[in-house]
This record gives C-alpha cells, structure tokens and sequence, in this order.
C-alpha cells in the first residue's frame, strides 16, 4: 500500500513522543512492505541524520517545489515543507521562530482571510501559529496532487487541515491519528481553536486511531465521535540495538529518581517534587532529577527552592537522545506523574533501560503494561510510599524489571502497525 | 460400587487495608475490618446460607444417601462467630445430622508447614480443638491449605493421628494411574490418601458457567451421565472445591445452585453410586498402590505446584520476612501478637504477590484487593515493618 502521512516531527528533532512514535510506526510499515511519503514542516539547512539528504528546497507551498529527502529506510520518502511549525510551540516561540527564518510570507492575505473565518484570533497559540498550520495544509494539498497513493494518515491537530486537503484534493481516504488531544495538554484551559479544528478533522476524516483506550474514552465524551469511528493502536517502543554504554555508571549507594518529560501542566512535575520532598524527609540521600524543559519549570525550581531540598533535587533542561540514554542509564527508577497522558512512551523507554516504573493512571500506556506501578497523579502520598518501596526492597526493583523485560517482548511496533494496516484495509474495502 | 466424595473448602481471605510507609509506627491496625464484614456478608446471603439450605434438604431426602464434607477455616469461623451466627448455625444444623465430616486444616489458612513445623501443629491442633467444640467432632481428615502435599507431610500427618489425607490428583504423580482409587502414601502404615479429580471438580468449580466451554450448558444430567460412565473404572470420584463456586463465584442465575440440588438425584438415580465422606472411603476402601511425591504439589495453576503462592522473589521475600519473626513472637506471649502474625500467614497475602500464569486466576480476580501483585508486596512488607518493630515495643497499649 501507498502512504501519504502527514507529521510534525521526526528524529532527530524530537520534542516529545510524537516523533518517535511516528519513527516507529514508519519503520514498522515499511517493514510490512508498505511505503510511505512522510510530509513533515522544517526548515532547509536544519540537520536531518547524514543518511538524510534535501534533494530540493521549498518555498512557500502555493507554489512548492517540495522537498524530497532520501530514503531514511528503504520505503520511506520524507519531504519537508518550509514551516517553523512544531508540535509544542507556543506563539511566543513560534513568532521568534517566524522572525529568525525569514519566511516569506506572500500568501498571508488569503491565510487571514481563512483563519478569521474559522478561528478566533486568541488563545496560546495566537493567530500566525493557526495561519502557519494552514499554509502547511495549502502545501499538503499540492503534494496530493502529484502524488500517487492509497490512503492519507495524519497525525494530531497541526496536520488535520493537511489531511483534509490532501483528502478533497485526491479522493482518497483519510485517517488521523490522535497522540495528544488540546485537552491532555492544557487542561480545563482548553483553547477553543485548537478543540475546533481537532473535532473537526476527527469529523471529517474516514477514521479515527487513538493510541489509547484512556483518549479513545476522551475523544467519545468531549468531541462527541462515534465510537465505531475509533480503533485504538497502542504505542510501543523500539529495541535499542546498541549495547548498554552507560549502565556501569549506576552507583548503589546514591539513589536516583527520575522524571523526564514536558515541565508542563499535562505532566504533573509539581506532583513529583512534592513526592520528593515527601521521601527526602525519609531519605534524605536521594537523589532527584527532573530532565527537560517547559512552562512550568521556572515555578518547580522555585518549589524546590520553598522545600528546602535544592540540595537533592537537579534541573537538567532539554535534553539531547544520547543525554536521554544516559539518564536513564543513571536511574534507579523513573515516575511519570501526568495528569493526562494519552500514552507515554518515556515508560516503556526507561523499561528498555531496566528501569522499574511508577506511572498515573491517568495514562495509556498504564492499561498495557502490567509490570509497573501505578498511582493516581494526586495521590502525593502513594506516589512516596512507592518510591520509597523500590528504594528499601531490592527484590521489588528485580522482580518489576524481569517481568517488564518479559513484557516488552510483546510489544512492539510491527504490532501496531500490523494494526493500522487493518484500519486502512477497513477503509479501502 | 464408586462412592462420590464432595469436600466443600470454605474461607473468606480477610483483607489488609491500605498501608503506607508514613503510617508505619503510627498505625498498628492491619485489617480492613469494614471491608472483610462486606465481603463476608456477601458470601454469606450468596453461597454460605442458600447452600447449606440445599446441603440440609438434600441430607433429609436422601435420609443418608448423600454425604459430604467441609473443611472450614478457623478465621472463618472466628468471623461467623461474631458476625453471622446464623450461617455458624446452619453449618451446626448440618453438623447434627450425622452425614456430614468436617476436616482439618491449618487455622489461619496457613502456609506454616513449608517453614515452621511446629507453627503447622499449634495451628492444625488449634483447628482440631474449633472443629470439636462448634460441631462435636474430631477431625481424622487432614486437608493442607491449597492440597499442598508431599509424602512428608503425610508422614507427618500420620504421627499426629489423621486417618486421611487429601490431595490434588495431579498427573505427574498419577502417571498412568487413576485418582479414582484411594493410595498409601509411601513410608505411611495405616494413613490413606485421597486425590481430588480436577476434570471432573473443574468442570463443576472453573467451567460450569464458561459460555467459551464446548459443554456450556451444563446441566446435572449430563454430569451425572460422566459420572456414571466411569463405574468399574475406579472407587471413588474426589471433588474438591471452593464451597464459594456455588452462588458467589458462579452467581445463582448461572444455575450453579440449581445444578448442586439437582445432581445428588441423577447420580443416585444409579444404583451402584453413593455419596460417601473422606473418612468414610478410607474405612471402606484398601489402597490401590502406594504413592511416592518427594517434590510439593498443590492445585493452583496447570503445573500444580508451589509457584502461584511462593514463585517469586517479592513472595519469597515476604513470607521469609513473616517467618524471620516466629521466635520473636513466641518470646512475646502476647495472645494479640500471636493472632496478628498468624493472621499475616494466609496463603491469599501471598497468592495476590503472584506476578505471573494469571491463567486460571480469574476467579480470584473479583476478590482481590490489590490492582496489581507489585500493590500487594508493598502493602505487605510496610505491615511487616510496623509489626516488627511493634513487637520490639516494651509496653502494648491496646
């Protein structure tokens, strides 16, 4: 089968779990036999992995000549449409972005003209980020056009629009897939935008993939789809293929407990240092590492500061993959304590490493995996008792890791894209 | 002329509740009483009521013709003791009519023999002294928790003056023979075993209200009709089961209770079938063979062995964290100290750490109180933290 896939990320410029996921699920599909144009907004010059190479430079996508990038794995084709889009921009960022680049920006007359018909020009994401997004969905359109393939597969909000231009452009079916929903990421705050244009692809398109049960139950009760529209297509994670560098590196006497993820709402960091203050009180040779960067991590270094446990407790920022493998290299446990989390790749990346895993029931990945523990992300108090308990019983670390060694066998992404292979089947019937 | 032996297993896990590390040393209170009295009344108004109403008509109808046996834990008893005197009555009531044989195990649903042998006999003889005193019997059956067996254990079971002992009539100590005889435990004189067939017990307790099951449904006739084709094939039919498969387990609109009121009928519409008890058949029967099981065998899981209760490391752990304590405890005498580490000892604390071959753990699963086996240690061993240093404490205030 031929795929048209529509994507904000891919590695290496990965910010969250979208990209590896949709590394995952390509490589997957290719491996079936199936091939895929993978369409993904970026800026010419930025550096995709040597074995990916700019064969030709966009402009603007009205009058595109896209760009073909060799074959990341024999099947794939990424282009790369000339967008400062990113998956968690904000419009702060995205204007900064926009400023530094250069993009031109000839088309904005009938962008306003579209945008103001369909959105309010408010919210986080301002006015240019959903203009950007539908510049990309213009670029998407003209790509559909030259190109042959069966069906459409779009992943999250910023390609909806791409999707249905793709999708009225070429006649073909399309399917989009949900990693993430507005409400996941902010909350009771939702910016009505961004809702609109997710239920509005989520209406459109031909069928819908949610990556869990816990965002399929969501897309029913707050966007209002049918049920039978949504199959669900659990995440997985890839093998390292590397051996273990760093894992000498673990010191059995200093402690380590790591988060990793968005300092943002969605991921519940302000539950993980009131967690470590609680053990620290206990324990107070742990040590703590939140790793990334996000809104909320100014007020946590703040918090930390107001606990009195600096001394215990590291801020990393960003981190890099080969900083991401040492981390978890590094860890005596991982917690992710999202508030709402669709899926959560992370835990099943620190499983790889043979880290035993805390993580909230507020997630998906909690309802495949077997081997971990699960918490409610309000539950300060559970979240410590649990921590504390790996830390004082080494039979309870060794027992989670050779289960979840065990389970991990069991996923993996050619399942999934086993899986979306029979949704694609389903709509070309 | 086969007789059929029911031996109806009736207990009810009593919970923990929930505990943390932070109420380590400020809590010293380990059950969920609440909760255990919910679950108890459940079971009660489901199974325990209704079916020894059934027990009892069956046992007047049949005026001796139908017989059986319940081993009952001595924490259950305990429990109906205090809170429902009227099912402790109707197992009374069945007691009184002669045709009923109650059988001995450890009090506390114990594991002990595996890791302290005079805990064992403290707790079978405690048992023994429950049983004599509700129901005017002695018991000369001994059934270990879980049909844990090992010709050890009957040797054991021998010196301490049981006539019986009961097993899992698992394959691989079978081989080609049948469990439809009565054995000798090999190194035993006068001791008799007793092997429960599984096919026949499952299908009643596992698959009765399977609707996947290739019989489903399964009507008394039909089994009796098994049953009966297997005269001259042997001289006992063992079922062993949960006595919570009728109506709590298997809810009555499966037909589960309709079914155990109509079977006596269809097999003792054969003449050359009755319902005998362990004690009975014992006295009845010569052994076929003798029976040598050096390795423990047990009737969890489709390898009948020990690895549902003490497969893995977080299970080994805890129960070698409870049994670390035993001389500590005995140091104390302190009635209450006692009570609470036996209490720890039930099997099902460490059943709920299992963390693999979830297989036929599904009929556990709507009774257990932990979301996961990894919930269950960390319960556990916060309670076996409080409870040591509890026992270091000089002064007890209650």
């Amino acid at each position: 089968m031929r795929i048209l896939m529509f994507g904000w990320e891919f590695p290496p410029h990965v910010s969250g779990g979208l990209g590896t996921a949709c590394f995952g699920i390509t490589k997957a599909l290719v491996a079936l036999g199936h091939r895929i144009s993978f369409v993904v907004p970026g800026w010419p010059g930025e550096d995709f992995p040597s074995h990916v190479e700019l064969i030709s430079a966009p402009a603007i996508p009205m009058r595109a000549e896209n760009i073909d990038a060799p074959d990341i794995f024999s099947g794939l084709q990424i282009r790369l449409i000339n967008s400062a889009l990113r998956p968690y921009l904000n419009d702060g960022q995205y204007e900064k972005q926009r400023r530094q680049s250069d993009l031109p920006l000839d088309e904005k007359d009938w962008m306003e003209k579209e945008v103001s018909r369909v959105f309010r020009a408010s919210g986080p994401y301002g006015p240019d980020l959903i203009a950007e997004v539908m510049r990309y969905a213009r670029a998407a359109g003209v790509i559909a056009a030259d190109q042959s393939f069966d069906v459409i597969h779009a992943h999250d909000w910023m390609t909806v629009f791409a999707g249905l231009y793709a999708k009225e452009a070429s006649g073909k079916p399309l399917v989009l897939h949900i990693h993430s929903l507005e409400f996941d990421r902010s909350g009771e705050n939702v910016n009505q935008d961004i809702f609109y244009l997710e239920r509005c692809g989520m209406v459109l398109c031909d069928h819908v993939i949610a990556v869990s049960n816990y965002t399929k139950n969501l897309i029913i009760k707050h966007y209002g789809i049918d049920p039978d529209k949504i199959s669900v297509v659990h995440n997985a994670v890839s093998r390292r293929e590397a051996p273990r560098v760093y894992h000498w590196e673990k010191d059995p006497d200093k402690k380590v407990v790591l988060f990793l993820g968005r300092i943002t709402f969605q991921k519940g960091p302000d539950y993980f240092v009131d967690a470590a203050a609680r053990v620290l009180k206990e324990f107070p040779e742990i040590t703590f590492v939140m790793a990334g960067a996000g809104d909320m991590m100014s007020r946590m270094i703040e918090r930390v500061a107001e606990l009195h446990i600096g001394g215990n407790f590291h801020f990393t920022g960003f981190l890099q993959a080969a900083e991401v493998e040492r981390i978890f290299s590094m860890s005596d446990m991982y917690v992710m304590p999202s508030v709402s989390e669709p899926f959560g790749i992370s835990s099943l990346e620190a499983m790889v490493y043979d880290v035993p895993v805390i993580i909230s029931r507020q997630s998906g990945a909690a309802e495949i995996l077997d081997h971990v523990l699960k918490v409610d992300f309000w539950d300060v108090d559970e979240i410590a008792n649990k921590i504390i308990a790996i830390l004082r019983h080494p039979s309870l670390a060794e027992e989670i890791v050779e289960r979840s060694r065990e389970q991990l066998r069991s996923v993996h992404w050619e399942k999934a894209a086993e899986k979306i292979v029979a949704v694609y089947r389903l709509m070309l019937h | 002329m086969p007789s059929i032996c029911l031996l109806f297993h009736v207990n009810k896990p009593r919970w923990l509740k929930h505990y943390t590390f932070f109420d380590i040393d400020h809590d010293h209170v380990y059950e969920d009483s609440e909760r255990n009295i919910e679950n108890l009344n459940t079971s009660a108004e489901k199974c325990y009521l209704p079916a020894n109403r059934i027990m009892l008509d069956l046992i007047k109808r049949y005026k001796g013709d139908f017989r059986v046996a319940f081993s009952i834990t001595g924490v259950l008893l305990d429990q109906l003791e205090k809170y429902r005197v009227d099912v402790l009555e109707s197992f009374k009531r069945l007691a009184d009519t002669g045709c009923v044989e109650f059988v001995g195990e450890t009090y506390y649903h114990s594991l002990a023999y595996l890791y302290s042998v005079r805990e064992f006999r403290e707790q079978v003889m405690l048992h023994g002294k429950k049983i004599k005193t509700l129901f005017g019997q002695t018991p000369r059956t001994l059934r270990h928790t879980e049909l844990i067996y090992n010709s050890a254990l009957a040797k054991y079971a021998e010196k301490m003056g049981y006539h019986v002992i009961v097993a899992e009539g698992a394959d691989k100590i079978l081989g080609w023979r049948s469990p439809n005889y009565v054995y000798r435990p090999s190194g035993c004189k006068t001791l008799k075993l007793l092997l429960r067939n599984h096919r026949l017990s499952d299908d009643i307790a596992f698959h009765f209200s399977d609707p996947k099951w290739s019989e489903h449904p399964f009507a008394a006739d039909k089994y009796a009709n098994w049953i009966q084709s297997m005269n001259d094939t042997g001289d006992v039919i063992n079922l062993f089961m949960n006595y919570e498969t009728f109506g709590e387990h298997q809810a009555d609109e499966t037909g589960i209770l309709d079914f155990l009121r109509r079977l006596p009928r269809e097999i003792l519409a054969h003449p050359d079938f009755r319902f005998q008890t362990p004690l009975e058949i014992a006295g009845n029967c010569t052994p076929a063979d003798e029976l040598d099981v050096d390795d423990y065998i047990s009737w969890a899981d489709a390898e009948r062995d020990l690895e549902a209760r003490l497969g893995n490391a977080l299970q080994k752990d805890a129960i070698a964290a409870l049994y670390s304590m035993e001389s500590k405890v005995r140091r104390r005498k302190e009635a209450i100290f006692l009570h609470t580490w036996r209490m720890l000892q039930a099997s099902d604390h460490f059943f709920y750490m299992r963390t693999k071959g979830l297989a036929d753990g599904d009929v556990h699963k709507q009774s257990n109180p932990y979301g996961s086996p990894y919930d269950a240690y960390i319960n556990y061993m916060n309670i076996i933290d409080d409870f040591s240093g509890y026992l270091g404490k000089k002064e007890v205030r209650n």
